[in-house]
């Protein structure tokens, strides 16, 4: 069941950046950095984790699901390390992407060349 | 081209989009992302005993692996074009993003091409996704200490 609800709640935040493209003149950039300070806001207040909860990875993966990412770990961190988690705890969370996504990119371009003329 | 030219031409080639098409191939294809990650989370909970953040972790580097192979193939790009945000918000639009500028800028160099115009797109997503959460665990610390 909660495939299901993965598939609309995830499909539901594509329908919102799809209105974004085609009534504003947001560029993907803008968008995607909407999004990820948006999960920040909704998890600070408490909101992005009853999405989490019953949508899973409809809610973990669109990049909303970064800025709870980030949130949770900031949160952890200050729990655990105080002041400190403060300026560790985002980027400790999400490290584990961010490394796989400048490590793949490389290798991309090692191996790839560009199509567009 | 300057940028002028470049406005005036990209006017001209830009279609009027129908909106509800495509929030339908957005909603489809951006659904189908989440329950792949959805699967893959499982897979990695349920087949490999994984702990629940680990599983998260590992199942955000495999959609990511797989964006960035499509995006090498040129496959990820062709998808696009028909689904629009539901390949860009996923997690896998950003590591698409990524990849892209990678590949594209790779005629510049390796340094100067590659390693800085790999963040063109992704980095504000970066940067502001860092300040957030720093303003956040700001806050956070403040309540914790007040309350």
């Amino acid at each position: 069941m909660y495939y299901l609800y993965a598939f609309i709640i995830g499909g539901l935040f594509c329908i919102v950046g799809q209105i974004l493209i085609d009534k504003t003149k947001l560029t993907p950039a803008r968008i995607l950095v909407g999004y990820v300070v948006t999960g920040v806001i909704l998890s600070a207040l408490g909101i992005y984790k009853i999405i989490a909860e019953f949508a899973r990875a409809g809610a973990t993966v669109p990049l909303t699901g970064f800025g709870y990412a980030l949130a949770n770990g900031v949160e952890k961190a200050v729990d655990e390390k105080g002041f400190l988690g403060i300026f560790t705890g985002g980027l400790t969370a999400t490290a584990g992407g961010i490394c796989a996504v400048i490590v793949f990119g490389v290798i991309a371009a090692l191996i790839f060349n560009s199509r567009k003329k | 081209m300057n940028t002028e030219e470049f406005k005036s031409v990209a006017k001209t080639k830009e279609k009027k989009s129908p909106t509800l098409k495509n929030c339908v191939f957005a909603f489809i294809i951006g659904g189908t992302i989440c329950v792949l990650g959805q699967a893959l989370y499982d897979m990695y909970t349920g087949v490999l005993n994984l702990e629940a953040d680990i599983a998260q972790v590992f199942s955000s580097i495999s959609l990511i692996f797989l964006s960035a192979l499509f995006t090498g193939i040129g496959l990820y790009d062709k998808i696009a074009k028909i689904a629009g945000a539901g390949t860009l918000v996923p997690i896998t639009g950003f590591a698409n993003a990524i990849v892209s500028s990678a590949i594209e800028f790779k005629k510049e160099g390796i340094i100067l091409g590659v390693g800085v115009k790999i963040f063109s797109i992704a980095g504000p997503v970066i940067v502001y996704g860092t300040f957030a959460s720093f303003i956040y665990g700001l806050n956070y610390y403040i309540t914790k200490l007040v309350v």
